[in-house]
């Protein structure tokens, strides 16, 4: 505490007394990094969390670093691999807090590991905006952990996006209403699942297969041809990136040629859209970014410039823009009190390069994107919460 | 019909998978926890070959099979032959061959991120329908299975009729009389050890055609060798081939017929109950 006081008056008399010698003294903010850079979420990380924290890091530093009540501080991020491992994600959030005193911790990778994390996080009092997190218990969670922000939205809303996409393209008369469901038997597939079940049902479609399948499962074409039997209008996986892949392949084998055809996490990579090529066309998927915007290609051009590797085109933006606010809110308040910051992102809305954030009375960002389609060879929104960009969705063509 | 086929053409991935395992466990005396992870460089290597040469998966193997074989011998000369001089009971090698190489499998993985990074790798290769009896199946998987066959049958043949392939099943059954009949069972457990690590690397460039890896997936692969090859008995090739198709049908069937979120539960049921009522293995030997 002293140290902080003994520097804020520092930079308060630079600040205030002398008028030459800008940046000439150099701080440095540490700032701790967790996530999975091995164990099976590593794949999904390495994707959409690492290359954001090494752009962050770069971008602040490019412009001189943060601008903390006048005095610039560079970021020095501090990373730590946790294994895809909820006990290792809380040990490393642990030892950045209390050895490694790290002034800001940038929120970990996945719904899971975020959960696991937060009762650290609250204990030592740091600003969570979680950017990987879907939860339809976001009430009750930032109830519990007041310094806890949500922006990636629930599973409630990506299920109704989706019924809402394919109950248009019914009323057009271009779809029936048998739907075949699969999901991985994994946290996300099975809560999406549970919140599409009655969703569709409400919206008038018949489940005609609805079956689940466990993690890292070799052989997908048994539950390829079984939803096939079933005829289906319409096909929805609730799936995780080895699976989507599978699945799409699969699809294409056993001509499962649904005109709406949906897998889940993946969908959005850039490298899901160089595998399939054209046949990608018209494949839905959750996510979605809006794709011809200024702020979102910018980015884009930028991620690939910085890191050598295409942002996905969903949480990629999202990981990003949560740590625009955590920057944003230091430099307003231009202090490091993670409580005064914490109550800044609370009442303020930030401009970050998915569009405005502007967190309501739950903490939570009511308006993400849900769903989003591949079209000439771009994976665009075209479903959302109140995000704007959307284009419209249209029906997939037969496989090529 | 559908079910039977389907599930034999897993079957012959698993066998893949689990091969190279049998080879290094049964006959070198090293239970290889890196096994995996060899099978997802194998997979690398043909992705990459395949993305920059346009290099079919099936040739890939003649480079990553004999690379395979010396890199694992030497790992054996260097790392695991000390093991094996300074063990004094078949017990106390096991546990220190697993601590070892569950200590080379986190290097392992550690050197495939820093090469190729953690990034999800697959590529579309034979991507297409093949007609059987009316059903459809993907031609990658029909080719993997018949490579399969062909690795496996070659294996066998070798170890039941070749002089070097006697002297290998010796060492496996008794490597204490093994050595008075003149056997070299230092050379051999090395050969045994490295043929492993060049089947499981080209099962790895031969799943790759299907699957999609990831430098953190081979431990997965590990589980299922390691299930399948106490489950066909170790040490016995004929064993490792029909458990892996008994799996595969087995897994295909409960995936079909009762529901896909079962199939783990039903192999591990079978796994327990072959380990409950025959501890051996289906072909292996009661150990006295």
């Amino acid at each position: 505490m002293k140290r902080r006081t003994a520097l804020q008056l520092t930079a308060a008399l630079i600040a205030a007394g002398t008028i030459a010698m800008p940046a000439m003294a150099q701080e440095t903010l540490k700032i701790g990094a967790v996530g999975p850079k091995t164990g099976p979420l590593a794949g999904g990380a390495i994707v959409s969390y690492w290359p954001n924290v090494e752009l962050w890091a770069s971008d602040v530093n490019g412009r001189g670093g943060l601008d903390v009540g006048g005095t610039k501080y560079k970021i020095d991020i501090v990373e730590y691999d946790d294994q895809t491992n909820p006990g290792e994600t809380i040990k490393a959030v642990q030892r950045l807090a209390t050895q490694d005193k790290a002034d800001f911790i940038l929120p970990p990778y996945s719904t899971g590991l975020n959960l696991a994390a937060a009762p650290i996080f609250a204990q030592f009092g740091y600003p969570m905006v979680t950017s990987t997190a879907t939860s339809d218990q976001i009430e009750e969670l930032s109830e519990k952990f007041p310094n806890m922000f949500f922006t990636l939205g629930g599973a409630q809303a990506i299920a109704t996006s989706t019924a809402e996409i394919m109950s248009a393209m019914r009323d057009n008369g271009d779809i029936g209403n048998r739907v075949a469901m699969v999901n991985v038997a994994d946290a996300f597939g099975i809560e999406l699942a549970e919140a599409a079940r009655p969703v569709f049902k409400a919206a008038g479609f018949e489940l005609v297969y609805d079956s689940s399948y466990p993690l890292g499962t070799q052989d997908l074409s048994p539950v390829v041809k079984a939803a096939k039997d079933a005829n289906p209008d319409a096909f929805v996986a609730w799936s995780y990136p080895p699976d989507t892949f599978g699945l799409t392949e699969q699809a294409m084998i056993e001509g499962l040629d649904t005109k709406v055809f949906f897998t889940a996490v993946a969908t959005s990579f850039p490298a899901y859209g160089e595998r399939f090529g054209e046949a990608a066309e018209g494949i839905l998927g959750v996510g979605g970014v809006n794709a011809d915007g200024e702020a979102f290609k910018t980015y884009a051009a930028r991620h690939l410039e910085v890191t050598g590797s295409k942002p996905d085109y969903w949480a990629s933006a999202m990981v990003y823009s949560s740590f625009q606010i955590l920057e944003k809110a230091i430099e307003a308040t231009g202090s490091l009190d993670k409580a005064e910051v914490t109550d800044y992102i609370k009442n303020n809305a930030f401009e970050t390069v998915i569009g405005t954030i502007d967190f309501d009375e739950h903490n939570n960002n009511t308006s993400f994107w849900t769903v989003g389609q591949w079209q000439g060879g771009v994976f665009k929104g075209v479903a959302s919460t109140g995000r704007e960009g959307a284009v419209a969705p249209a029906l997939k063509a037969s496989w090529k | 019909m559908d079910i039977i086929i389907t599930g034999l053409l897993l079957g012959g991935t698993y066998a893949l998978i689990a091969m190279g395992l049998n080879l290094q466990y049964g006959m070198a005396r090293i239970m290889n926890l890196a096994n995996g992870e060899l099978l997802v460089v194998g997979g690398f290597a043909a992705f990459w070959l395949f993305k920059v040469g346009g290099v079919s998966p099936y040739l890939t193997i003649f480079i990553v099979a004999p690379l395979a074989f010396v890199a694992n011998w030497l790992i054996y000369k260097i790392m695991l032959r000390p093991l094996v001089k300074r063990a004094k009971s078949r017990g106390k090698l096991e546990v220190d061959a697993i601590l070892t190489t569950f200590g080379i499998s986190f290097v392992a993985v550690g050197l495939m991120l820093a090469v190729f990074g953690g990034d999800y790798f697959n590529y579309s290769y034979l991507a297409t329908p093949v007609h059987i009896f009316g059903a459809t199946y993907g031609a990658n998987r029909l080719s993997a299975f018949l490579a399969a066959v062909v690795i496996c049958g070659a294996l066998y043949l070798w170890l039941t009729f070749s002089r070097t392939g006697m002297a290998i099943r010796a060492i496996s059954v008794a490597p204490d009389s093994a050595r008075l009949v003149g056997i070299d069972v230092p050379k051999m457990a090395a050969i045994a050890f490295a043929l492993g690590g060049a089947v499981t690397a080209s099962g790895g460039s031969i799943v790759s055609t299907f699957l999609t890896l990831d430098a953190s997936t081979g431990v997965m692969f590990t589980l299922k060798a390691l299930v399948i090859v106490i489950m066909g008995g170790v040490g016995d090739v004929r064993g490792t081939i029909v458990a892996a198709l008994l799996l595969g049908i087995l897994e295909t069937f409960v995936a079909r017929v009762i529901d896909p979120g079962l199939t783990l539960s039903a192999a591990y049921l079978v796994f327990i109950l072959i380990l409950l009522f025959r501890p051996q293995g289906l072909f292996g030997r009661a150990q006295s």
